[in-house]
């Protein structure tokens, strides 16, 4: 059906960043496209929560040029970048809710800040109990994330990145340090939230089984579950890095025949 | 030797950045005004028991040193005076700036601190919230509003100390003539100088506290090598302050 290649979400072109002088990323070149499925890895410090960060803005590339949905966000100031943001969902490494706050304002944070149309307070609430249902946590209103478990935790901050039904999600090692099933439990979930509002994803992992989640799997809205996708549906990448630079990125098949030793380490089970 | 110098010429250059963007955030919106009061009480309501106790003792302690040196002059008369004039200018200021540092400074720093490790500044930035607004300015604004009444509660306990000391314990002067001597002795440059120090120490403790605690990195210790910084710092900037502002009030 689909002719024409869907418009790219992210670009980045040569992108480096530094440090005080250290070169931290260095030569970052690529694309992301409009349903697209990113799998970054990567070895500890290789660089992938700065591919994230650059993506929000929250860092500035000391050369190079990013693109977000078509316009080139390289110098905007932080009002301009909100704009972007708020198209954007994001989970981060150490979770990032605010401890002061109860799951629900964690929750409705976005929606009463980002710059939109104001919701109405019913509005909020709904869109918030929606959301925390989807994580299958619509009991926790009333807590404070530090009296929740890791994957718990783990789980408002999924509920939290997708409320504002954002088109671009970004997730930042959602699965570390869980066990294996509460990390499948959080995949289903990333796939989910990516085939209900059809959103771009990019996911920073340590396992290998999560970019196969993503990869071969569906959410399939009528029986509720994670069904077996079509190959090549889902138009999953995987992007492996090591020190700054980008070694590998290609599509599933090409990442599972790469014989360089390095992303053999990442590939091979 | 240049490389000695780098590291905290970029500091304070840093620090500058900060305390620029978050004065002119003072005039911006959103106010969040209810940060604000949270802070209020934090600070104000908070410090009232240490900066009582600092104010009335140290009150105490100047009329109980005073008394021997004024005897020698048979000028016992005076003791609200010396009394006055110190706690209002120098003692109260300072000393109560001391306990807000050692108290909320830190505080800041630990708190803004391990908000940095764990990512929340990083989120708040990401959900659409500017930090220095949201973080920074409601506490400026509370401890700069907070300090100087704090100052104004720990000068009169001073007062109240060193009464004590002098016509109840010590006997020196009758009650009256301490009041009256203590009254007639602060002059409005006093009053100006004992209000504008709280007030600058107010904007350089917040200040320090919050630019420590968002330049935090390295996870849980950094969070205490801050703390440790943000007091340390911002309690050598206020004695360095009090002279400065004491040296401008004399050649007035
Ligand atoms: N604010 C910063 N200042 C200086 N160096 C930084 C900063 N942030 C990250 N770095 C450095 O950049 C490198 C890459 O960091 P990054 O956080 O992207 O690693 P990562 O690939 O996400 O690792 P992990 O898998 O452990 O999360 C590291 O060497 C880190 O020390
Ligand atoms: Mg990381």
């Amino acid at each position: 059906m689909t002719t024409a290649a869907p418009e790219p979400v992210i670009q980045f072109e040569d992108v480096c960043l530094s440090f005080g002088g250290e070169c931290v990323l260095d030569g970052i070149a690529f694309e992301v496209r409009r349903g697209d499925t990113l799998v970054i890895q990567g070895a500890a410090a290789s660089g992938k929560t700065l591919i994230l960060k650059l993506s929000l803005g929250l860092l500035r590339p000391t050369r190079g040029r990013i693109r977000l949905f078509g316009e080139d966000v390289t110098d905007y100031t932080d009002s301009q970048w909100n704009d972007v943001r708020a198209r954007i969902g994001v989970l981060f490494q150490e979770g990032g809710l605010f401890d002061s706050l109860t799951v629900e304002e964690n929750v409705a944070y976005p929606l009463l800040n980002q710059k939109r149309a104001p919701l109405s307070e019913e509005e909020v609430r709904r869109r918030v109990q929606e959301s925390l249902d989807f994580v299958e946590l619509g009991h926790t209103l009333e807590k404070y994330p530090s009296e929740l478990s890791g994957g718990m935790r783990r789980r408002v901050g999924i509920a939290r990145a997708i409320v504002t039904q954002p088109e671009l999600l970004l997730y930042d090692s959602p699965t570390a340090g869980l066990d294996p099933i509460t990390a499948t439990t959080i995949m289903a979930l990333i796939v989910k939230g990516r085939d209900v509002h059809h959103a771009t994803t990019v996911m920073v992992t340590h396992r290998h089984q999560d970019g196969e989640i993503l990869d071969r799997y569906r959410y399939d809205a009528a029986t509720g579950r994670l069904v077996p996708a079509e190959p090549g549906t889902t138009r999953t990448r995987y992007m492996v890095l090591r020190e700054g630079r980008i070694v590998f990125l290609g599509t599933p098949a090409e990442f599972d025949a790469c014989e360089d030793p390095y992303v053999r380490k990442f590939s091979s089970r | 030797m240049l490389d000695i110098l780098k590291r905290p010429v970029y500091t304070f250059q840093e620090f500058v950045l900060l305390s620029i963007s978050a004065l002119r955030g003072v005039f911006r919106k959103p106010a969040y005004w209810g940060d604000t009061v949270i802070q209020m009480d934090l600070i104000g309501v908070g410090s009232l028991p240490v900066v009582s106790l600092t104010g009335f003792f140290s009150g105490a302690v100047m009329a109980l040193q005073m008394a021997r040196a004024l005897q020698t002059y048979g000028a016992t008369s005076q003791v609200g005076k010396i009394v006055a004039i110190t706690m209002v200018r120098e003692m109260g200021p300072v000393l109560t700036a001391l306990m807000v540092a050692g108290r909320n400074s830190s505080g800041m720093a630990s708190e803004l601190g391990s908000m940095k490790v764990t990512e929340q500044i990083d989120a708040m930035r990401a959900l659409g919230t500017d930090p220095v607004l949201k973080l920074v300015k409601p506490r400026l604004i509370a401890t700069a509003t907070v300090l100087p009444l704090l100052t104004i509660l720990a000068d009169f306990l001073g007062l109240v100390g060193g009464w004590i000391v002098a016509c109840v314990l010590l006997q020196l002067t009758p009650g009256a003539q301490y009041w009256d001597t203590a009254w007639r002795a602060i002059e409005y440059n006093d009053i100006a100088q004992g209000l504008i120090k709280p007030f600058c120490f107010a904007i350089v403790l917040s200040l320090v506290g919050c630019y420590y605690g968002l330049q935090t990195t390295g996870g849980t210790q950094g969070v205490g090598r801050s703390t440790t910084q943000a007091v340390v710092v911002a309690s050598v900037w206020v004695v360095i302050l009090t002279f400065i502002i004491g040296r401008i009030f004399t050649k007035l």
